[in-house]
């Protein structure tokens, strides 16, 4: 039972990471691999911040504050400088590193015995169900208001941005603007499963982002397959697929470990796996024609 | 309404393959006209037409739109006097969103997108309204994606979508050139309607000289990114479609 309590509080605290994909990937568009960098950069703001014994809600906004930089200056570098989305985000990310490593200090920070998110309140004596509720309460309020987002005038020129360029110029939205908002966005999202996980696990670590940004496509591909299923054009919906999505694909990865899957080649199967889920639509549907 | 003086647009100057694709253009296009432009490819029309919408900057000139000099001004910018309907239907809407989410954004064309909620059911019944005066019985699918609708009835909601807000100036690009016949004739109809209930100044590019004859109070033909013809009012109305094929030959 516990076992599979972590793979869906793991889901939960990635589920941010999921979110933020969906938008630059989806809503905007852009394959954005800023996320590796800023997912590490959430963490180890976090990490810094609590080990000097700063509150937790003086670190919650700072860490979205850093989020939204980063993926606001991989916007910048796409927009103003006309440069591929991909290779500004691999530009920035790869910059994170040494901004994230001179931030820490070193390559670790452990948090013993300092404030966190999940010892705010106590609603259940089983540490696991504690943190399970918080995480669900963080993760409901941050879905409500990027759905509600969605719904404004402003959200639906968002949509627009990453679907008809041509029109969303015509109808007065400038969309360099646009996409970099977007991207802030995807980035300050992608920072805060930084922030929980970091205190989740109890460390942040340098390496902590390498190759995050399969953990959330492949939750919004996990989505994207079930929301074409079922034909779905609900805003509120697809958000809450997205979050299915992450905590899935968390599972599927712990059901893999417990088979006996070699931990070394966790990379190899979380690949493997995105394959598959990407490929599998296509697959089942070249047989049937 | 809209004076474009001296405009050149030169495109890799200096170069081998320097184009001028606009000439040194001259035109004056007074409120409530509905200039046609014709020309063979490679003319200039989609080039002026371009430069009036701000997608193309001039390398050189002036255009001043209702007394308002906008020559550097980015096409997100003009919007504010300014709606368009492009050749390709997929261009004036975004087709992964609600036919109510498109007619939204046209809705506040002159305004800022802002952080409330404008689809709500007063909304909702207005576009409903609007969509039922095409009579093409799509007043009941406004939740429907736009993209499952076909060409023609893209386009048609298009027009419907740049008297939404404030309208000034219609800019259509061959609007029907993707389109059948029958689907042509609705959407070029819906238009002429629009301009007139409207009062809109309108331009009108295209290739189809029976559209070229039957619609607009001014017509002018394009070469080498000049103006080599230009007749209005009387001598627009009283010509005869044969002129037009002449204009070709």
């Amino acid at each position: 039972m516990d076992f599979y309590l972590t793979a869906l509080l793991q889901g939960l605290c990635l589920s941010a990471i999921a979110l933020g994909i969906y938008i630059s990937m989806k809503i905007f568009n852009i394959p954005d691999i800023t996320t590796n960098g800023s997912y590490t950069l959430g963490g180890a703001v976090t990490a810094k911040l609590l080990v000097l014994h700063q509150p937790v809600f003086v670190v919650l906004p700072l860490v979205i504050a850093a989020g939204a930089l980063a993926g606001g200056l991989t916007g910048l570098i796409h927009t103003k400088l006309k440069i591929n989305p991909l290779l500004a985000g691999i530009l920035v990310m790869t910059a994170l590193y040494s901004v994230n490593l001179t931030l820490m200090g070193r390559s670790n920070i452990p948090l013993i015995n300092t404030a966190s998110i999940f010892s705010l309140i106590n609603i259940s004596t089983d540490l696991n169900h504690n943190t399970f509720w918080i995480l669900l309460v963080f993760v409901t309020v941050i879905t409500l208001l990027i759905g509600y987002l969605l719904k404004t005038d402003f959200g639906i020129a968002m949509r627009a941005t990453g679907n008809s360029e041509s029109m969303i110029r015509a109808v007065g939205v400038n969309t360099d603007r646009m996409k970099i908002i977007g991207l802030a966005l995807a980035n300050a999202l992608t920072a805060l499963s930084g922030f929980l996980i970091t205190q989740y696990q109890g460390f942040a670590d340098i390496n902590m982002g390498i190759s995050i940004v399969i953990t959330g496509l492949g939750s919004v591909i996990i989505a994207e397959t079930l929301i074409n299923w079922i034909r779905l054009t609900s805003v509120w919906l697809t958000l809450l697929l997205v979050l299915t999505g992450a905590v899935i694909f968390q599972f599927v990865l712990a059901v893999t470990l417990s088979t006996g899957v070699d931990p070394v080649l966790l990379q190899a199967v979380t690949a493997i796996f995105v394959l598959l889920i990407v490929s599998l639509p296509r697959l089942s549907f070249r047989s049937s024609s | 309404m809209i004076d474009i003086r001296q405009v050149h647009k030169t495109y890799n100057k200096g170069r081998a393959n320097q184009v001028d694709a606009i000439n040194g253009v001259d035109l004056k296009i007074s409120e409530k006209e509905f200039l046609v432009i014709v020309g063979s490819n490679g003319s200039g029309k989609s080039t002026l037409l371009n430069l009036v919408a701000g997608s193309v900057l001039p390398t050189s000139g002036t255009i001043h739109i209702d007394s308002n000099n906008v020559t550097k001004l980015a096409d997100y910018r003009r919007s504010e006097w300014i709606a368009r309907v492009f050749q390709n239907p997929l261009s004036g809407t975004a087709p992964d969103l609600s036919i109510l989410d498109n007619f939204r954004l046209a809705a506040i064309r002159t305004k800022p997108k802002g952080l409330s909620i404008g689809v709500n059911p007063q909304f909702k019944k207005q576009v409903k309204d609007k969509i039922s005066s095409l009579g093409m019985g799509l007043e009941n699918k406004t939740e429907q994606l736009m993209g499952t609708l076909s060409g023609g009835q893209r386009q048609a909601l298009t027009l419907l979508m740049s008297v939404m807000d404030t309208c000034k100036v219609l800019l259509l690009d061959e609007p029907t050139a993707a389109l059948d016949p029958r689907s042509a004739d609705i959407v070029m109809k819906t238009a002429d309607k629009l301009i007139k209930d409207f009062g809109l100044t309108a331009i009108l590019v295209t290739h189809n000289l029976k559209d070229a004859f039957n619609y607009g109070d001014r017509i002018i033909l394009m070469g080498e990114g000049k103006i080599l013809k230009d007749l209005q009012g009387d001598k627009k109305t009283g010509m005869k479609q044969n002129d037009l094929f002449e204009w070709f030959a």
